[in-house]
């Protein structure tokens, strides 16, 4: 005990080191478990979707179903429960058979009602708190239940009928698994498997995979500021540690010791963390929910709830974390010499002698990410590539700047310059880590900055040319669509119908599009490669066009041929999709016409004077009633499409300056902790005829060369990361590959911000140093520590 | 050179200020050497570092080379250090980031007042040959302090100051690095103030002076 409270003692007289050693845990563990939060809470939201009515586990027959056909099989003794599904009012709606529906397809609250007779009485719906203020469900007596998934409606069948306007029909029967079928089954109809795998999750994998190696970057960053902090708390102590071991401690007490101080610490910064993620979570979920919901469809609810699973992980990340910050430091604990001299700057030396070592590890890693990169395949190939790459840069980054710094002191002219460079040299092995922090951060921000910004550049000019088209209208039902077209016959320059039905491509749910032959899409078209004469094969029907992100997932070239009932059809032209994660087909209107005769055309696109759009618009929603989701601009498409492509960044863009500022901590930590082992260094200095003032001045300086530097390396670094994003991630996670772009006011930026991080965490210390009075620095020649 | 006047100096503790000079008063021509003792915490060193103009007394005044240290401020003083003296360090004090070379020469460089041929004189003096490119920790004790006193004489300061210079060396070796400093200092005409515990060492200055709880006896 008393050992241990001779140890904490170094706490308690350095608690600045104290606070920022928990600081970074806690901010890196608040990072990793926000995101993990964020991931668990939208995963719990795909399984509840998944999971409705049993779709995840249950059996169920499709194919052509009435209410007829239902109650024949009923009589026949099959075990079966009538689903319809649609969508009305942008809400998913599920209608059910309480009575019928078999306990496996249950929903939470769903039967408490059914015995109350409320969804039969068929005037109560069951949906999600968030969803109660929806505007389709107006007049309907809504119950709220955590057990639905947001923007889905669950009543009862007939209920359902009237909401989605398709009286007598059924999507689906469900098969009830505890009762064995009379026979085989009918030969109209067909069994169903569930869903081998959800698709949302999917899906949505990608996103999340993103999200996590983010936070998981953050996390690392953070790691380096505890061991920073950890490495040299535990240089100050050695010769205390020496002590100890004299006094009788043995070196495995004494590491016991030290590990037990350390776990104590890191279970209340991990505490704390989770915590601060939870506040994270909290801010960012709204932004991240709404952007699953915009590019994936995925229902997430806006709220978070409070796991323990995430909670637990964060202070486990948060244990494990400072383990591995302090495992070299709690080696050295246990090989302590008790006999060997004190000497502050032997742990610097070490330093200095791992760096070829470190080096030689980075060109090892960076062989790796090459490697992975030229063999590997799949989105972890990609973020080996990535891990590879940056851990790599990391290890090299010492020795690199070791180098320019030499290179520097070399053109030196007078001896305060060589001074300068040789002494900035010196502090690498200490500043070190910090350094990598930086550099990982500022790369992280070019890299990504690069990659959203191609990404802008890129989207806005697809969305002009796929967005020819001035007005898009969507008629309710096909009498009122031919009314519509009549009418606009005379007051338009072009009608041009959008037809779509949903299709399977490689287990993949995606679409068929048919399109009509005109200029709009000849000359607009974002065609990424075609054959010859490709609109007038489309058109006669002699081939059609895949999006970018099914030709890559099922390797289709020009000339390869897709099945689709009706016959096989040559690929002729692939184009861009961004913002679809889903394969999508798009053939000439008559062929699709003749391959799918029963889908309506209910979607318009019209080409008329830009001037005239607005008028239009309003005549057609008062001559025909329709809503403002009927009848949409090009320009509310455009502002909603990029609207939902900035919120899907805007989680990227706060972890990306969450990370520069824990590296800014991560400078201020090393800075604060050096400091007090700089002034043997600096007072002789200051001795032979330099005020404390210039002293300050140039450790500032010092500061700013070593941040500048390590920013200038970092920006090739960034654009390596932007490459293997848009060439090798976004191709494995999306399906699509971006052209790069480079915006070098945007480095510039970023530049400056890694500086002013520098400045604000180089100010304190040098604001110190300045303040040093002469006594203290004239204890560093009395007594040299 | 260095007219010392009636100070006075104390240190602030937990229990109040603990006075650790009281009225102290020395003068040092040019090229005089004069040898301070006293025993462990008489006030010699804060005397040296008073002398040195790295810190102010609290009351009594410091004359060197005819200006005094009360009216300059923080630059001033540190542009005196830099131009009229040399310290010698029990620690010898080293940069350890430079090497031998331009350790000794950097006071002189930075004062503007380096001569090559007097450098390589001390160098060559000093038994320091070969070692050039070496760094500080690469070299032993005595091989340290004869740097740390090249790199006081190297910009022939008027006074040189010495903190227990041979305080770190064995006996061999800190009477022949005292040898040497003595035999340079007295090439250069400086003044020299040197504070030792060592009688038998203070025997070979010039002037002699004892200091007993911040007085001179």
């Amino acid at each position: 005990m008393t050992a241990l409270s001779a140890l904490l003692s170094h706490w308690r007289r350095h608690p600045l080191q104290l606070a920022l050693l928990l600081l970074g845990l806690a901010l890196a563990t608040a990072l990793w478990s926000g995101v993990q939060a964020i991931n668990a809470e939208a995963r719990a939201a795909y399984a509840r979707a998944a999971s409705v009515l049993g779709q995840d586990r249950l059996d169920r027959l499709v194919g052509p179903l009435t209410v007829a056909r239902y109650a024949e099989l009923r009589r026949a003794g099959w075990p079966v429960s009538p689903v319809l599904e649609g969508r009305a009012g942008g809400l998913r709606v599920l209608g059910i058979e309480p009575l019928t529906l078999p306990r496996e397809a249950a929903v939470s609250g769903l039967p408490a009602l059914a015995e109350a007779g409320a969804l039969l009485a068929g005037e109560v719906a069951l949906v999600h708190p968030e969803t109660l203020g929806a505007e389709a469900l107006a007049g309907l007596e809504l119950l709220a239940s955590d057990g639905i998934p947001p923007g889905t409606v669950l009543a009862d069948i007939g209920l359902a009928e009237r909401l989605l306007d398709r009286r007598g029909e059924i999507s689906a029967l469900i098969l009830d698994p505890a009762r064995p079928l009379p026979g085989p089954v009918p030969p109209d109809l067909r069994l169903q498997k569930p869903a081998p795998e959800d698709g949302l999750a999917r899906l949505t994998d990608s996103f999340h995979l993103n999200l996590t190696a983010f936070g998981f970057l953050a996390f690392a960053v953070g790691i380096f500021i505890t061991h920073s902090a950890v490495g040299l708390a535990f240089e100050q102590r050695r010769p205390v540690f020496r002590t100890l071991r004299s006094l009788g401690v043995s070196a495995r007490g004494l590491a016991g010791l030290v590990l037990l101080e350390l776990l104590a610490l890191a279970l209340v910064a991990g505490v704390a963390g989770v915590v601060l993620g939870y506040a994270v979570a909290a801010a960012l979920l709204p932004d991240v929910a709404a952007t699953l919901g915009g590019l994936y469809g995925a229902p997430v609810p806006g709220g978070l709830e409070l796991r323990a699973e995430w909670g637990a992980a964060g202070i486990g990340m948060a244990l494990a974390g400072t383990l591995v910050a302090a495992a070299g430091g709690l080696w050295q604990v246990w090989r302590l010499p008790i006999l060997a001299s004190a000497q502050p700057r032997a742990w610097g030396r070490a330093n200095a002698r791992a760096r070829a070592a470190q080096a030689v590890a980075g060109l090892g890693l960076w062989g790796m990410a090459g490697l992975a990169l030229g063999l590997g395949s799949g989105l972890w190939a990609g973020f080996a590539v990535l891990a590879g790459l940056l851990l790599g840069a990391a290890l090299l980054l010492p020795a690199v700047l070791a180098g320019l710094l030499a290179l520097a002191g070399r053109g030196a002219r007078s001896i305060l310059a060589e001074w300068f460079w040789a002494d900035t040299r010196q502090q690498l092995p200490g500043l070190s880590l910090a350094l990598m922090a930086l550099l990982l951060a500022v790369a992280a921000n070019v890299g990504v900055g690069t990659m959203v910004a191609s990404f802008r550049a890129t989207f806005t000019g697809w969305l002009d040319q796929r967005l020819a088209s001035e007005l898009y209208l969507t008629a309710p039902d096909p009498a009122t669509a031919r009314a519509m077209r009549d009418w606009l016959q005379p007051r338009v320059a072009a009608i041009l119908p959008i037809v779509e039905v949903e299709q399977e491509f490689g287990g993949q749910p995606g679409s068929v599009y048919g399109l009509v032959d005109h200029a709009t899409y000849r000359e607009n078209w974002p065609l990424l490669s075609a054959s010859p004469e490709v609109w007038d094969r489309v058109r006669d029907g002699g081939g059609l066009l895949v999006n970018e992100q099914m030709a890559r997932r099922q390797g289709l070239a020009l000339g390869d041929e897709v099945d689709l009932p009706g016959g096989i059809l040559p690929v002729v032209g692939v184009y861009s999709d961004y913002g679809n994660p889903s394969p999508q087909v798009i053939l000439g209107l008559t062929a699709f016409r003749a391959r799918y005769p029963d889908v309506a055309e209910l979607r318009f696109a019209l080409r008329l004077p830009a001037d005239e759009v607005e008028r239009l618009a309003a005549d057609l929603r008062a001559r025909f009633g329709l809503g403002e989701e009927a009848v949409v601009d090009q320009a509310g498409i455009k502002g909603f499409s990029l609207q939902v492509f900035e919120r899907t960044f805007a989680v990227t863009a706060a972890l990306n300056a969450l990370t520069l500022g824990v590296a800014g901590l991560a400078m201020l930590a090393s800075l604060l902790t050096l400091a007090g082992l700089r002034l043997p260094q600096l007072a002789p200095v200051w001795a032979m005829g330099l005020t404390r003032g210039r002293l300050a001045r140039l450790d500032l300086l010092r500061t700013l060369v070593l941040a500048a530097l390590t920013a200038l390396l970092a920006l090739p670094l960034g654009l390596a990361l932007a490459w293997v994003l848009l060439a090798v991630v976004n191709v494995e996670a999306f399906g699509w590959r971006l052209p790069m772009r480079v915006f070098p006011g945007d480095w510039l930026v970023l530049v400056l911000a890694a500086l002013a991080a520098a400045l604000v965490a180089g100010a304190l210390p040098a604001l110190r140093l300045a303040r040093t009075t002469p006594a203290a620095m004239l204890r560093v020649f009395a007594n040299e520590r | 050179m260095l007219v010392v006047d009636d100070i006075h100096k104390s240190y602030p503790t937990a229990e109040g200020p603990v006075p650790v000079l009281s009225g102290v008063s020395l003068g040092l021509a040019a090229g005089e050497s004069l040898a301070l003792t006293g025993e462990s915490g008489s006030g010699k060193s804060t005397l040296l570092h008073l002398a040195a103009a790295l810190d102010r007394p609290d009351q009594g005044g410091i004359t060197l080379a005819g200006t005094p240290l009360a009216g300059l401020d923080d630059a001033g003083l540190a542009r005196l250090r830099r131009d009229r003296i040399g310290i010698v360090f029990q620690q010898f004090n080293l940069i350890p980031s430079l090497t031998v070379a331009a350790n000794l020469a950097f006071q002189a460089r930075l004062a503007g007042r380096h001569d090559p041929d007097w450098t390589a004189e001390l160098t060559g003096s000093l038994g320091l040959e070969g070692l050039e490119r070496r760094y500080p920790d690469e070299l032993s004790g005595g091989q340290q302090q004869r740097v740390a006193i090249g790199r006081a004489l190297a910009g022939r300061p008027g006074l040189i100051l010495a903190d227990e210079p041979t305080g770190n060396l064995d006996e061999a070796t800190g009477a022949a690095v005292l040898g040497l400093m003595l035999g340079l200092v007295a090439e250069t005409g400086a003044a020299l103030l040197m504070v030792t515990h060592s009688e038998r060492l203070a025997a070979r200055l010039d002037r002699r002076l004892h200091l007993r709880a911040g007085r001179l006896a």
